[in-house]
């Protein structure tokens, strides 16, 4: 009987750290592969700086994607934050930098935030599928980002915003070593960890994912609940968004296309149950940067761009398959 | 015939699961065509049986015979070719078919050319199926349409659509009405004089006792005892299944009841009830009783602010309602254990902490932060104070069995004083031995000054511990019976619960 739970602790520790080991796994057949050219630290500080802006939308998408939702209108948020926060820049370069930057940041993030409060307050009020709404917010926010600048990116904004999207924080004596966004991705996914992991209104979220009626039945407000994780996805998107015009030096409307499935991958390959109530910020982390080498090491071994696709969804499906076989020994208990 | 080999012998029938022994060499014979009752308490082995017979469960040592010839049962499949037919307590019925499509679920005549499904070869053998076992069920209909007294026929009609000789019903009386139950009992009896064996797993005595022609208990996965009906006493039966004398079946409460806390003024909700007005005092157990449907379960969550309502008015001490959400209602004082724990209550793939901790989160944690120590330690406690049995504290909930979920659910609400308890059906699908517990919980709560709002189906139940009993038909309280000297009749209530005016 000892033998048996010795087994099955070992069995849960694997699937435990399954991701890790996964990732683990990848980074050195990529450093292998690629004759040590993955893990220079350039490199690696390459796929950190281009995992991160969608990093920082995928944690709040495993909020959603927690209760049981989705949201689809992150990619084009990004683009309509973007141009919102590029013309509330244009509009204010008299003032200092400083004051220009932070209202533009504000705005982007605002309204980012507002339309994630407006799906979400129409999701948890109404019995439309989230899908749908959010489908409905993709397709006017893309149009709203366009409208709002007649096509034309905006260009023309303070010098000083570059640090923002391609500055660092530290430089030592290794080179220059934290790229911004990549900060700012960390302490997004530190906040979101503890958000869902460590708090009264984390726990509403995985209730609501995991039994909406007995949620609601045990005193959880289940629609504000809702409301809120919209709410903090959409504003996150337009933390992306402004970040994206720092590392463009322009609010450009077309720019987002297919981030919502990307984000979607990366919380479903780091173990998230579509079906909600279960999931975890680090394993989107993980899934992440499980894209991101993936992504990187095919460009370095000169893969052609289509057959990374192909690449991608398989690993996607291979993801989705091993955690649905683990989840059935799980149950087996 | 007294040389008829037995329908089913079980001989010495083992099941271990990890680190826990289920079945331990359980031995006895069920004859031909007689009902044969199976008792005892949640996990006693009951199900691992049924199950090791319908193929779910893979046997782990002994044999089974039937009509004296040994099988292993490989799977399902392989139990319905040998005549075993199994209705569980959930349904296996797909809403958007018509009962025909059900009963033939995969197995429906089709055409030769395209493969096309012969719709009315297909009703025409359902509806005779049906006429044969004399079941009063609109073959055409959608199931989603049927009462649930009419889908558990369909699920018997669809167990015996392959010549079972062997009738598994499990719990089936849950969801019954007692006409119903009456309509149950002679589709079984009509069965039984065809040769089929059922064997029958309830709860109730009473069922057993009008029913059942021989009873098996099983206890802590043994065998303890198998007699015919008529050798058995009612107490001696208990006494079995428990393994210990209860005192008494309804504890006694002192009778110390205060002043008014919460006051139902003309609550109405279209479609679910309508003009209910009652109030309740501290230290009170009132319960609400009525046919299923008659509107009960609606007055109990439009209280608790989980169903909308037209009119009327909730006070709870100083608050008024109507509640607009379970949160304003618990503010307000007010707790809800719901009737179906699976469904309503619990989280069944978390761990049992955070179920315990659901509705007191704030408790356990400062400015918003949970503590996950504090918290395992108040898990660990509530488990003890209200005998959760289970191997930790991050078990899933789903591994629990039903008078352990019911407990972890007393253990989420009874953290705090709370000045109305509301109960739907808290002893549903919980065997004698936990009754008694539950009994004696909702003295405790009692005592501690809450009025308490039980809403039971069971007329036992609700006179042995109610002080007021009252009784719903379709949507309307038709009267409050005083039942302070536990001596209300259960022919007063039926007489109300079917809408004859109390005199």
């Amino acid at each position: 009987m000892t033998g048996e739970s010795r087994l099955s602790q070992t069995m849960q520790w694997l699937i435990a750290l399954r991701m890790p080991v996964i990732l683990l796994a990848l980074v050195v057949a990529a450093t292998v592969l690629t004759d040590g050219k993955f893990a220079q630290l350039d490199n690696v500080i390459n796929v950190l700086r281009q995992v991160s802006f969608e990093g920082i939308i995928a944690f709040g998408m495993t909020l959603v994607i927690v209760t049981g939702g989705i949201d689809l209108s992150v990619g084009s948020l990004v683009a309509l934050t973007g141009v919102v926060a590029a013309v509330a820049m244009r509009g204010t370069l008299d003032w200092s930098p400083a004051a220009s930057i932070s209202f533009g940041l504000l705005c982007g993030v605002m309204t980012g935030a507002i339309i994630g409060a407006g799906s979400g307050a129409i999701v948890a009020r109404f019995s439309i599928p989230p899908f749908i709404v959010t489908l409905a917010a993709m397709l006017m926010a893309r149009g709203a980002a366009f409208i709002l600048c007649d096509g034309q990116p905006v260009y023309e904004l303070h010098t000083d915003l570059l640090w923002l999207g391609r500055g660092f924080v530290w430089e030592s004596a290794l080179g220059k070593l934290i790229p911004v966004p990549v900060l700012v991705m960390l302490v997004i996914y530190a906040a979101t960890a503890i958000l869902l992991s460590r708090t009264v209104f984390g726990r509403g979220v995985i209730a609501v994912g995991s039994n909406e009626e007995a949620a609601r039945l045990a005193g959880i407000a289940v629609r504000r609940t809702k409301l809120m994780v919209y709410l903090i996805t959409g504003a996150l998107a337009g933390l992306a968004g402004v970040l994206h015009d720092a590392k463009l030096m322009a609010g450009d409307p077309k720019v987002g296309e297919m981030w919502e499935l990307n984000v979607i991958a990366a919380v479903v390959v780091g173990g998230t149950s579509l079906f909600g109530g279960r999931g975890s910020v680090t394993g989107t982390l993980i899934g992440a940067l499980i894209i991101g080498t993936l992504n990187n090491s095919l460009n370095l071994l000169q893969v052609e761009h289509f057959w990374q696709k192909v690449v991608l969804g398989g690993v996607i499906l291979a993801a989705s398959l091993v955690d649905a076989g683990l989840r059935r020994l799980d149950w087996r208990r | 015939m007294p040389n008829d080999p037995p329908r089913i012998r079980f001989r010495d029938v083992t099941k271990t699961f990890p680190g826990v022994r289920a079945l331990d060499e359980v031995s006895f014979d069920v004859q031909p065509g007689c009902v044969h009752a199976l008792v005892g308490e949640n996990g006693a082995g009951k199900s691992t049986l049924v199950k090791i017979l319908a193929g779910a469960h893979a046997i782990g040592g002994g044999s089974i015979e039937l009509d004296g010839r040994p099988v292993r049962i490989r799977d399902a499949r392989h139990a319905q070719s040998l005549g075993v037919a199994t209705v569980y307590q959930e349904f296996n019925l797909v809403p958007d078919l018509s009962v025909s499509e059900n009963v033939y679920l995969g197995r429906w005549p089709r055409s030769r050319l395209l493969r096309t499904i012969r719709f009315p070869e297909l009703h025409d053998r359902a509806g005779r199926l049906f006429d044969e076992l004399e079941l009063d069920v609109p073959v055409r209909a959608l199931v989603s349409t049927l009462s649930v007294a009419q889908q558990q026929m369909v699920e018997i009609g669809k167990a015996l659509s392959l010549d079972a000789r062997i009738l598994v019903l499990d719990e089936p009386s849950a969801v019954l009405t007692p006409h119903e139950l009456a309509a149950l009992f002679r589709l079984v009896r009509r069965l039984t004089n065809r040769g089929v064996s059922v064997l029958y797993i309830s709860h109730r005595l009473d069922e057993i006792f009008a029913l059942a022609d021989h009873v098996t208990v099983l206890r802590d996965g043994r065998h303890i005892s198998t007699r015919p009906i008529s050798d058995v006493h009612r107490d001696a039966l208990i006494i079995e299944t428990v393994g210990r004398s209860l005192d008494q079946e309804f504890p006694t409460r002192e009778d110390r009841r205060g002043g008014v806390v919460l006051r139902v003024e003309g609550l109405s909700a279209r479609g679910a009830f309508d003009e209910v007005s009652f109030d309740m005092r501290a230290g009170e157990v009132f319960a609400l009783t009525g046919l299923v449907g008659s509107g009960r379960s609606s007055v109990a969550k439009a209280v608790f602010g989980a169903l909308p309502v037209t009119g009327g008015r909730v006070l709870v001490d100083g608050a008024k309602g109507p509640f607009p959400s379970p949160r304003a209602a618990q503010r307000a004082g007010v707790a809800f254990l719901p009737e179906d724990r699976k469904r309503e209550g619990l989280l069944l793939e978390r761990p049992l902490r955070e179920n315990i901790t659901l509705a007191h989160r704030s408790d356990v944690a400062t400015l918003g932060f949970m503590s996950v120590t504090r918290e395992r330690r108040a898990a660990g406690d509530l488990m003890v104070k209200h005998d959760v049995r289970a191997a930790s504290t991050e078990v899933a909930a789903a591994t629990l069995s039903g008078g352990n979920q019911q407990k972890a659910m007393l253990a989420r609400w009874l953290q705090r004083p709370y000045r109305v308890v509301i109960l739907d059906e808290p002893t549903r699908g919980v065997d004698v031995g936990a009754k008694v517990e539950m009994y004696e919980k909702l003295n405790a709560i009692a005592a501690d000054g809450a009025a308490i709002l039980m809403i039971s189906s069971e007329l036992p139940e609700v006179i042995g511990m109610a002080d007021r009993i009252g009784v719903m038909c379709e949507g309307r309280l038709m009267g409050i019976l005083d039942n302070t000297n536990r001596d209300v009749s259960q022919e007063a209530i039926l007489r109300l619960a079917v809408g004859e005016a109390s005199t």
